[in-house]
């Protein structure tokens, strides 16, 4: 991985780290059930699965303030999860029920909420880009100080609408955080199979934005690059680009044979750079937390868990009038 | 306490699947996360990874069996301390249900290679059909609709070599629905072509290969990732060769599924035959059976226009029967009758022909005689069959799972309005998908697509009985 290492090793105090872990832990645990009732056919259709790339959304997550947002693709648990969404809320809209997100209207792919400034959950690759950089459009509108995240894949790195995007938002210095989430595969395309200019984030340059990549395995580094982007953002200096190189473990989605790389790939990422148990190990070695200390995480992060699954399951399908609702908004009030 | 191992669903349209092997034996120490078998679907052969951690007490499912429901416990996991002898007494339920499930594969052995259950398999037990798409006699094969495209283009790469197959995971993925599965090892990597996840690029490079003298088939892994291209498909394929006084024909082929898969919500389930029906300039083409999607990919690839070409990823997975010849091509434009009757008209195209066959087959048994046109071209529409059909029967009803407004079953109506409204003795009825994007939930998706019953009624309605 060509990522530049920015680690924060030095000044992070336990309880800080202690969230971190559990943040990506709730993750991890919440996609491995959400694999499990997909199989047990509680969740259909296209589920993507965010296993290993837990600490790029923990570790933004954890530099942003309330009033920032955040957009996304279909690959989008992770990132509800880690901005204070419901597990519940979210589980049920996997599973289609009355209790979801989206009253079980939009499944894995198309989830929203408003109160935590989560813009979806967008099925159309890139899509989200150009929509996010509206988001970011609008705060610099209305002269507040909030800045978005704009999540996309490597291979949507390649759709003509993000370019076009990155010209406006420096054009118009807009408050947007370009993540770009290299886990160096678009379904079964190697970034090698879809680019000769290997550096995604340099692209920016082209445009004259600034950007860097960063280990997107090590929590601490995602944080600290995301301080750094969002301050740029804040100062009137946006947008940033932040290339996160992450990996993940799964296939593309549940029906991903994954013929495309080998088993060994998979098992090195997973036993040498895996994000949770780097931050276990600094937690144990450095003394800040003890095996037991751990366990009981684990128990509650598996109650959490639990609890979700059980939630969407009894919630009810929705009520069959709700296919006629929301088609169409309220007529908009003139704000008072 | 003892886990049941269940056998997955490992895609939106799986309901079976064969337990190929077993990656681990009784007694093995088994971690969550480690590949413990290989499962078929009817697309690929997934790994399946434990998800809970124990010692492999008793594989209930051999490796090799068939048919597998989705659910099935295929075996057990202990815990520590327990043993392989307590399962059978503290988990005999589930024993005996394994017993029972195994005995299902031979049952679904016999009824052929259909994936899903389908009630009519009209296209081999049809009456006489007037004009034959193919002579009489003509040795028949069985095939899936995916065999049958993949045939289709294999064939006409081998015959033209400007012939080139472009998309997403088209080459080394062997297609993101296996359409184009071994068409890499034939042809290599000049002729098909992985492309970066680029449509509107990719699409508007497509158009001027066309141009340039070649014959692109551009696969969209989707038709809803055509929306990113339409303006190539319609500013730039459809209109040039009007605009350049007959200069510059562009013979390309844009072709994937097209309307509802299973459970993939508003994004990923739409059906553009009316959209791409309005441009002049475009031929638009949606078959139903195995030798249509044959013969008619053939044509398109050979037309010298825009052809967009709709398949439908359920569709993928059925067996018909397709004549077995040499060059075997369906004329584009020209409808067929599926089924001869004289009592109304049902009209339909694509998966619509599975609720319109369907219904007929149900009316047939309370004295219904259906007429079901299969459309299988859009456009140009072969309205001169309808027409003499609605003569004949003075009915219609049209189906079709797009959205209700501007509908093709709306063109259908005001043309049979305007040239045979003598004829008719009913008001015509456009049976289409429902007015909403589609939900996600298994219910309200239920409710949201077309349903056979829905055909019933609507024929009881025209034909006041
Ligand atoms: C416009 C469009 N084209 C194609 C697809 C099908 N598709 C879904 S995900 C995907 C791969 C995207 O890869 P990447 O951007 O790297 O994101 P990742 O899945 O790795 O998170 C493709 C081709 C789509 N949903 N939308
Ligand atoms: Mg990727």
């Amino acid at each position: 991985m060509a990522a530049r290492k920015t680690t924060g090793k030095s000044n992070v105090s336990a309880d800080e780290l202690l969230k971190y872990y559990k943040d990506m832990l709730l993750i991890r645990r919440f996609e491995e059930k959400a694999g499990q009732l997909y199989g047990m056919g509680l969740i259909g259709g296209f589920c993507h699965l965010y296993i290993g790339q837990e600490a790029v959304v923990v570790g933004l997550e954890a530099a942003a303030k309330d009033g920032d947002k955040r957009i996304t693709s279909y690959r989008d648990h992770g990132h509800m999860l880690a901005c204070g969404m419901d597990p519940k809320g979210v589980m049920a809209e996997l599973t289609g029920r009355e209790g979801g997100y989206s009253k079980g209207k939009g499944g894995s792919m198309h989830m929203f909420s408003k109160e935590k400034h989560f813009y979806g959950g967008h099925g159309i690759v890139g899509a989200q880009v150009p929509l996010g950089t509206g988001l970011g459009f609008a705060d610099k509108y209305k002269g507040n100080d909030n800045v978005t995240f704009v999540y996309f894949g490597d291979g949507a790195a390649n759709q003509g609408q993000v370019y076009e995007s990155y010209n406006m938002a420096e054009l118009w210095n807009l408050p947007v955080v370009y993540v770009i989430e290299n886990n160096q595969y678009a379904m079964g395309t190697s970034t090698k199979r879809s680019t000769k200019s290997p550096n995604l984030w340099e692209r920016g340059a082209a445009y004259g934005i600034k950007g860097e990549a960063v280990d997107g395995m090590d929590v601490m580094a995602v944080k600290a690059a995301g301080e750094k982007a969002i301050a740029a953002c804040r100062a009137g200096d946006g947008p940033y680009i932040l290339e996160v190189m992450t990996y993940r473990y799964r296939g593309h989605s549940m029906s991903d044979p994954a013929k495309y790389r080998t088993r060994e790939e998979v098992q090195k990422m997973r036993e040498e750079r895996d994000p949770i148990e780097r931050v276990r190990e600094m937690l144990t070695t450095g003394g800040l937390a003890t095996d037991e200390d751990l366990k009981a995480i684990d128990k509650e992060i598996k109650a959490v868990v639990n609890d979700s699954a059980e939630f969407a399951k009894d919630s009810p399908e929705p009520s069959l009038d709700e296919l006629w609702t929301d088609i169409y908004a309220a007529p908009q009030e003139a704000d008072a | 306490m003892a886990t049941e191992i269940l056998m997955p669903a490992l895609s939106p349209t799986m309901e079976e699947g064969t337990l190929a092997k077993w990656l681990v034996k009784e007694g093995d120490e088994i971690t969550s996360g480690m590949i413990i078998a290989e499962i078929e679907t009817d697309k690929a052969t997934m790994e399946f990874e434990a998800v809970d951690e124990g010692t492999m007490g008793k594989i209930l499912i051999d490796e090799g069996t068939e048919g597998v429901k989705v659910n099935t416990p295929i075996a057990v996991l202990l815990e520590e301390g327990e043993s392989a002898d307590d399962i059978k007494a503290s988990a005999p339920a589930s024993d005996a249900k394994a017993d029972e499930k195994a005995e299902e594969p031979a049952k679904s052995d016999s009824d052929v290679a259909a994936d899903k259950p389908v009630a009519a398999q009209p296209a081999a037990e049809l009456p006489s059909v007037p004009e034959p798409d193919w002579p009489e006699g003509t040795e028949m094969k069985s095939m899936t609709v995916r065999e049958a495209l993949r045939e289709a283009m294999a064939e006409e790469m081998r015959r033209n070599d400007t012939v080139f197959l472009m998309g997403e995971e088209v080459g080394e993925y062997q297609g993101a629905y296996k359409i184009s599965q071994g068409l890499l090892d034939e042809f290599g990597a000049k002729r098909v072509i992985d492309t970066p996840i680029t449509e509107a690029g990719f699409t508007g490079l497509a158009v001027g290969a066309a141009w340039g003298g070649l014959n692109p088939i551009v696969e969209f892994m989707t038709f809803n990732f055509a929306m990113q291209a339409i303006d190539h498909l319609i500013n730039s394929a459809a209109k040039t060769n009007y605009m350049s006084g007959g200069q510059l024909p562009c013979p390309i082929v844009f072709r994937g599924p097209n309307g509802a898969a299973a459970r993939v919500a508003a994004q990923h389930s739409q059906d553009y035959a009316a959209w791409y029906s309005h441009i002049p300039g475009l031929k638009v083409v949606m078959p139903y059976s195995a030798a249509d999607a044959k013969g008619l990919l053939k044509s398109a690839i050979r037309d010298g226009n825009p052809v967009v070409f709709l398949e439908n990823e359920i569709l993928y997975g059925r067996t018909f029967e397709v004549p077995d010849m040499d060059d075997f091509t369906v004329p584009i434009g020209k409808a067929r009758i599926a089924r001869q009757g004289k009592d109304v008209t049902i009209v339909s195209f694509g998966i619509g022909m599975t609720y319109a066959l369907e219904a007929a087959e149900k009316l047939a048994a309370d004295g219904i005689d259906a007429e079901v046109i299969d459309l299988r071209t859009i456009r140009p529409m072969d309205t001169a069959t309808i027409i003499s059909s609605v003569k004949k029967t003075n009915r219609l009803v049209t189906v079709e799972e797009g959205f209700p407004q501007s509908s093709v079953g709306n063109f259908i109506s005001a043309t049979v309005m305007m040239e045979a409204f003598d004829y008719l003795d009913a008001p015509v009825i456009n049976l289409c998908g429902k007015d909403v994007p589609m939900p996600y939930a298994a219910n309200l998706e239920k409710l949201a697509l077309i349903t056979t019953d829905e055909v019933i009624e609507a024929v009881h309605k025209v034909t006041y009985r």
